[in-house]
């Protein structure tokens, strides 16, 4: 695609900025309606018991309540929690929105409270009784799984809702072949979102005209709203649902919540406008969690170091029901299980059981880190019982830069990649080879100091469509106003991507524009066309490409009319810096001329249609393959097992970069999130499934000081699967990060014979294997 | 209970439930929404604000409490049109992607810059430990509060 680069590739600041540091933006909980209710909910403290009475009257008549709802109360009217992701032979259970007869985890809705402020609707929620019996509680994946365990679901006698393989390639043959097997268990443990805005929910109902209007903290507003209107029995052009300033999501809002249904539900009884704004132990217990497995990788290998074959088997802990996608993550790990290297024979074997925990689903990477987590780590094994050097290793086995577009035995055809690219650049930033001579200085020295090598691949922008339940495309519209301003629609839903300023520089450097005169709307379903929304790395890569090819087509629109009005043919017109140059006489006009006259309509071609609007709904080819390499330097202290972070140097490559700023922005903060894993976070249920880790006190979610500064740099391999040639950059700090931190405390370890350790990296875990 | 407090340079009076929260204050009955809440229990600092000069956690503070205080929110940092240099650090340094904690963490490092105008790397990054970040993994906020650092000892220098 050719443009003028005025901002493209440029480090734009966002002009998303200035309302939100001065605090006029508008989160869900910023904006007020007149006369508007509070709902508060009561939830199970138990993780698995029977309900056999709920008394309400006693919160029905505290002060301010309006109103007081249960499980039965709602049964047959507002639907069941929707999954779009569970296999035809999947057992599944019912998910009520609210709880009825039996509570299946800690913080499940039972009941909710109305009432005319929020402290009044809290006070009530307390005046609820309720009698539990509780049952047996299932909270290890492992037990889960076993046929003695208790049953959490009874209609479906079993914990083990689907058994799936995947893979291809003679798997047998190649273990058969194999010189060395070397495997490794790993845990991946649970993790919590925690996206610094809490849920929240606003919904207002209009009984004339029979308009529902749902404000939530979500990633995905069109997609709410279809399932919002199928399960309120609501007429999908009656419901507006809107994603105002969304304080961050990881994956956490891609999701359709009880209390979004149960909002809209309320609003429609009583004909006042409803909220809810989820307090941070509710979001703790009760909005999805991540990761949650526990697996055995096996890898076949020749004494040579060649790559055979890999085999996972791995028990996924979907929680006590199903969300949106939940069982869908453990198939991206699959689909990513050759990582960035040829391995001919890949079988992945997955049981995903229930347990009485809140349900997991897409964080931040969904799937794809535990697939680099389990290579990076189990390859590192695999170089230490062939005596070679982890890097060499990885080399060997990188499918070249010719050999792309790269078919793999998981069942995915990798766009383009350079790996050896990215990983010698890394290597030279930390000067590897001195690095490992410092390290062995450092050990003669007594000192715990390792090194973590990464090299990754991750899948973004996910297409075709065929491969998303809800579909792959995106969609924008650019429409013109007569003022030559333009109004970008689009139909990804960003919250902190900062997808406003990247659209504006591609907008603007396409009409030769000022990127202020392009506004960027998005997240409100009566403002803009359908689209998917924003998850995955697919901002960008997906509706961003629709942005471009819709100005593409306001370009070639306004040349026709300047053509015309410059009574001069269009081959001769050149549209530079925003004017249309190489008529008769040196005349000229600009682009806002040309949207002035395209709306007038006195002067304009026999089979002109007026107006200057453009939709384009993008349906990728392919995915996107984004690779790099990162390296971590650490050391362990041997008094106190802590880890300190010396280096941390990551080399993305995410294909084109429309704004490096951003781009720095993602890849820091994706780091950081995938240190956290590697280091500090773990979402702990005790043996009674009470979430240990329900409130940021006990949830090791990282502070400033607990962070390095990372190294950043970058090199660029275009796909060629969409025309701005970008890949997708929101998840490929997390991904890349918790192996190269495992690989580096792991290895600083190695002295004392130590061979893997479960993450978190915690201080007292080390230390009591510093002292073993 | 009766209170009377000035926000952002202006007096308010007020009866208050004593159990209201400052936060709840300042949101719900001044109208000022930048005041963010992420924890309610004083760990997030998204709530962080000015008051009598010092940081604080509002919801950790009852609104009673405040009476008698000047309170100083993100709505009232800039003046005459202008961006306090640490807001115009944030903007220019990437300092926020999707902005919920940006206030608090705006108020923090001013509360920050008060007691120490040329912290380094290390005591920016102890110095904003009460507040949580999600999106940024904390870099370009560090890179943020030493522009402000280097902007406010330039204007400073120009003053004397």
């Amino acid at each position: 695609m050719s443009f003028l680069a005025k901002y493209i590739g440029q480090k734009v600041k966002r002009t998303e900025d200035p309302r939100l540091i001065q605090g006029i933006g508008h989160y869900v909980d910023d904006i007020k309606l007149a006369d508007t209710l509070h709902v508060a909910f009561l939830r199970s403290p138990h993780a698995h018991a029977l309900i056999t009475s709920i008394n309400v009257d006693a919160a029905k008549s505290a002060p301010g309540v309006v109103a007081v709802y249960t499980g039965a109360d709602i049964a047959g009217k507002v639907g069941l929690i929707p999954c779009a992701a569970a296999a035809p032979d999947m057992k599944k259970p019912d998910y009520p929105a609210l709880a009825l007869g039996k509570v299946a985890y800690v913080g499940q809705p039972v009941a909710a409270v109305v009432a005319a402020n929020k402290y009044q609707a809290r006070d009530a929620v307390d005046l609820i009784e309720v009698d539990y019996d509780p049952l047996d509680v299932v909270t290890d994946i492992e037990a889960a799984a076993r046929p003695d365990s208790p049953v959490i679901h009874e209609e479906l006698g079993t914990n083990v809702a689907w058994l799936y393989q995947a893979g291809s390639g003679d798997i047998d043959a190649a273990f058969a072949q194999a010189d060395k097997v070397v495997s490794l268990k790993l845990v991946h443990q649970r993790l919590i979102p925690t996206a610094m805005e809490p849920r929240g929910v606003l919904a207002q109902y209009f009984p004339g005209e029979q308009q529902l209007n749902v404000w939530s903290s979500t990633q995905i507003p069109h997609l709410l709203r279809t399932t919002l209107a199928a399960m309120l029995n609501v007429p999908e052009n009656r419901l507006r649902v809107v994603a105002p300033e969304v304080g961050g999501g990881f994956g956490s809002k891609l999701n359709v919540y009880a209390e979004e249904a149960l909002l809209g539900w309320i609003t429609m009884q009583l004909g006042r406008s409803v909220k809810w704004i989820e307090t941070r132990r509710e979001n703790m217990m009760a909005t999805i969690h991540g990761r949650g497995q526990t697996g055995t990788v096996e890898v076949a290998v020749k004494n040579d170091g060649t790559l055979l074959g890999l085999r996972y088997n791995v028990i996924y802990d979907l929680g006590a029901y199903l969300q949106l996608l939940t069982p869908a993550i453990p198939t991206l790990t699959g689909l990513m299980l050759s990582g960035c290297y040829k391995i001919p024979a890949i079988q992945l074997n997955c049981t995903q059981v229930y347990t009485n925990k809140m349900a997991t689903d897409a964080y931040r990477g969904a799937g794809r880190p535990e697939a680099t987590y389990l290579i990076e780590r189990v390859l590192n094994r695999v170089a230490e019982e062939l005596g070679m050097d982890p890097v060499e290793l990885r080399r060997k086995n990188f499918p070249k830069p010719d050999e792309f577009p790269f078919a793999t035995a998981a069942g995915l055809v990798y766009d383009s990649g350079d790996y050896e690219k990215a990983l010698n650049k890394a290597l030279e930033i930390v000067d590897y080879k001195k690095l490992r001579e410092e390290q062995a200085a450092a050990r003669a020295q007594g000192k715990l100091v390792g090194i973590g090598v990464s090299t990754y691949v991750e899948i973004c922008a996910v297409g075709p469509s065929v491969m998303l339940p809800c579909g792959g495309w995106d969609s924008a519209t650019v429409r013109v106003e007569p003022s030559g301003k333009v109004t970008v629609l689009t139909g990804v839903s960003p919250h902190g991507q900062g997808e406003e300023t990247a659209f504006a520089q591609i907008v603007g450097d396409l009409l030769g524009i000022d990127m202020n005169d392009v506004l960027v709307v998005h997240g409100d379903t009566d403002r803009v066309q359908y689209g998917i929304g924003t998850f995955g790395s697919r901002g960008l890569a997906i509706g961003g490409t629709a942005v471009a090819v819709a100005t593409g087509k306001i370009a070639a629109k306004a040349k026709q009319l300047a053509a015309h009005m410059l009574q001069t043919d269009e081959n001769s017109l050149t549209f530079e810096n925003g004017k249309f140059v190489g008529a008769p006489d040196d005349k000229s006009m600009t682009f806002q001329e040309v949207a002035f006259h395209a709306h007038q309509a006195h002067n304009i071609p026999p089979d002109f249609e007026p107006g200057l609007v453009a939709s384009y709904f993008f349906e990728p080819k392919n995915c996107t393959f984004p690779f790099g390499t990162h390296i971590c330097v650490a050391e362990v202290d041997k008094d106190t097992g802590d880890v300190k972070i010396l280096r941390y140097v990551a080399v993305d490559d995410c294909g084109k970069q429309i704004n490096p700023l951003l781009v720095a922005g993602q890849v820091h903060g994706g780091i950081a999130q995938g240190m956290a894993q590697a280091l500090y976070e773990e979402a702990v249920y005790d043996e009674n499934g009470q979430l240990l880790t329900g409130e940021l006190m006990d949830y090791a979610f990282p502070k400033a000081h607990q962070l390095p500064s990372f190294e950043l740099d970058h090199t660029v391999t275009e796909t060629n699967v969409n025309p701005l040639g970008a890949k997708g950059v929101g998840e490929a700090g997390t991904i890349g990060s918790t192996p190269a931190v495992a690989n580096a405390v792991i290895d600083a370890l190695a002295p004392l014979g130590v061979k893997h350790v479960d993450l978190p990296l915690r201080p007292e875990k080390l230390w009591r294997l510093i002292k073993a | 209970m009766k209170i009377s407090l000035s926000i952002n340079g202006q007096k308010q009076e007020a009866d208050v439930e004593p159990r209201l929260l400052l936060v709840h204050y300042l949101r719900d009955l001044a109208g000022l929404t930048g005041t963010h809440i992420g924890c309610e229990t004083s760990i997030c600092g998204a709530c962080t604000v000015m008051m009598d000069g010092k940081a604080v956690k509002s919801c950790a503070v009852l609104a009673v409490q405040a009476s008698g205080a000047e309170i100083t929110t993100i709505e009232g940092l800039a003046a005459n049109g202008q961006l306090h240099p640490v807001q115009e650090g944030f903007w220019e340094c990437h300092g926020l992607q999707c902005g919920y904690c940006t206030p608090g963490m705006i108020m923090s490092a001013c509360g920050l810059l008060k007691e120490n105008p040329n912290p380094t790397e290390e005591q920016i990054r102890h110095g904003l430990e009460g507040n949580l970040c999600r999106c940024t993994g904390y870099q370009h906020i560090v890179d943020s509060v030493k522009y402000a650092a280097n902007k406010m000892a330039a204007s400073a220098a120009r003053a004397d």
